[in-house]
């Protein structure tokens, strides 16, 4: 019997150097209709997970269900049947440079569909109306600027309507407006298509903005839970460093060194 | 203690090699299993010709300027430095059989070869390493497309059916730059250059052999560039020593793989 939570993560841990494991016993659910934020540090394991839940990494340990499915126990073929139910946005749009923005936008319909090329053109010029770049169609993406990419990327990445969406970084170098044109565009697709999205970011006010709820990471563990008004209330002094961008506290400032002394040539010959 | 010492940097030494010749040896491993994966992919490819014929034209058609124009300035020095040698023997009507000969058995396949892999092999790692350091080929895994079925197999068998065409191109063009260099500037008689020739090449023996040396530089060369690509690392040094080993090392396969053909081919006609 499939659960009827989207994302269902029990106990799971990976590294990819044995012995120095990127993440450890993360548990987390993430139910149908929510937009769910992972958020921590860079480098903190959080788009390991997103990869693990796409199934381009297999876990070590502990169960991943998506959409109902085991994903460690698929295949080649399982793994990309999957895929067809799934979107995602990657950080920096991933445009293929050669097609214009129609083409990439088509290109899932063309691979996954047996669709009349009229039927396709429509479907496009849907898509890209959702995101507000009709107008576009015909430009290759060396035209566009950094905000326009990713929404013809979202374009691209919601082309066959999938029912789990996954953003990695979206708002990552883009100026106020378009972050909160693609803030919007994450959240409203959510709402109308009546998908799932989980949005792996570590900007936290656009983030809070749109999420339901937000699981923190550090460290390959996740350390707090909750909706974002209970975490900005949030007494734990790892969340509190993070949602206010205090430089010290939990995390420290420095990098784990020797002695400052012993590091300073001049004091050592003078000591 | 000295003797310690040395002896710890010769093992080093010898450790550092083994690792090294022991990744090499993995990694022409890799380029086997990836050939193969390729072409058991290939199907996609070849049931959306489309998809090779474009990149026929990226790798084909934009390659003719320079095959053509190489293969002719290539036929004509070809003439004027067999004119002077033919001469001597008072044998200068042989001049299109010697013309002839070079660029068929020998010029054409693997001049064209070099052209093709430092003009065309280098495009497609280039493109295809971009594509893996911007995410595209991450983002076509995520769309459920397989890129070795999408966009490597279709350029690898593209660079296959384009190479013998352009060394086909190139010895026709260096032909006519011969012709025009013997018969037009150094008077060389039209009837001898072309009936010598005609009785002298044949088409087994010479022309499809020639042919099938293109072949393999091209199976060479378009295994070489696509792999390169498909394995460099993601960052833009990554592409570029990808760029160049593919040039350095589909040059080297092409003269060593012209060697074992020629031997294989051409030494049983010569003793006969």
């Amino acid at each position: 019997m499939s659960s009827p939570n989207i994302v269902e993560i029990e106990d799971l841990s990976f590294s990819y150097v044995a012995a120095r494991p990127v993440l450890h016993g993360v548990s987390l659910r993430i139910e149908p209709g929510s937009v769910v934020g992972i958020m921590g540090q860079s480098g903190c394991g959080k788009t390991t997970l997103l990869r693990i839940i796409a199934g381009w990494l297999r876990a070590e340990a502990g169960s991943t269900r998506v959409l109902g499915q085991a994903v460690g126990e698929l295949d080649g073929d399982g793994i990309f049947a999957l895929r067809r139910k799934m979107g995602m946005l990657f950080q920096f749009g991933a445009l293929f440079t050669d097609m214009t923005v129609f083409d990439n936008v088509a290109f899932q319909m063309r691979e996954h569909t047996d669709l009349p090329e009229g039927l396709i053109a429509d479907l496009v010029v849907m898509k890209l109306e959702a995101v507000g770049l009709r107008g576009a169609a015909n430009l290759m993406p060396s035209e566009l600027s950094g905000g326009m990419a990713r929404r013809v990327a979202l374009a691209r990445a919601i082309a066959l309507d999938p029912r789990l969406m996954l953003y990695d970084e979206p708002f990552t170098g883009l100026d106020p407006i378009s972050l909160g044109v693609i803030a919007r565009l994450i959240r409203r697709l959510n709402d109308s298509l009546g998908q799932t999205s989980i949005v792996v970011s570590h900007d936290v006010e656009e983030c809070f903005a749109i999420v339901d709820y937000v699981y923190f990471v550090s460290g390959g563990r996740i350390v707090a839970r909750g909706t974002p008004a209970e975490l900005r209330g949030s007494g734990e002094p790892f969340v509190r460093q993070f949602v206010r961008g205090e430089p010290d506290g939990p995390i420290p400032f420095h990098y784990p060194a020797p002695g400052y002394q012993a590091d300073l040539a001049v004091a050592a010959s003078h000591g | 203690m000295a003797e310690r010492a040395l002896l710890a940097g010769l093992l080093q030494g010898l450790e550092r090699l083994g690792r090294g010749a022991s990744a090499k040896i993995w990694r022409l491993g890799f380029a086997a299993r990836f050939f193969g994966y390729m072409l058991l992919h290939s199907g996609t490819a070849f049931r959306r010709f489309g998809l090779i014929v474009r990149e026929i034209y990226f790798i084909g058609v934009l390659s003719l300027i320079i095959i053509l124009v190489s293969g002719l300035f290539v036929g004509m020095v070809l003439a004027l430095q067999g004119y002077e040698t033919l001469q001597r023997y008072a044998a200068s009507e042989a001049l299109g059989v010697l013309v002839a000969l070079s660029l068929v058995r020998e010029l054409g396949p693997v001049v064209a070869g070099l052209l093709f892999a430092s003009r065309a092999g280098s495009a497609i790692t280039a493109e295809i390493g971009l594509m893996k350091a911007t995410e595209q080929i991450a983002a076509m895994e995520m769309m459920a497309v397989d890129p070795i079925a999408r966009v490597v197999a279709p350029r690898f068998w593209a660079g296959v059916i384009s190479m013998p065409l352009l060394a086909v191109l190139f010895s026709a063009m260096g032909i006519f730059g011969g012709y025009l260099v013997g018969v037009h500037l150094i008077g060389v008689d039209e009837g001898a250059f072309w009936s010598q020739m005609q009785a002298a090449v044949d088409v087994r023996e010479d022309i499809l052999n020639g042919v099938i040396k293109s072949v393999v530089f091209g199976v060479a060369v378009s295994w070489i560039a696509v792999f390169e690509g498909y394995d460099a690392p993601p960052t833009a040094e990554g592409v570029s020593g990808a760029t160049t080993r593919t040039v350095v090392t589909s040059s080297l396969a092409i003269l060593a793989l012209d060697f074992v053909l020629t031997a294989l081919m051409f030494t049983g006609g010569n003793a006969r």
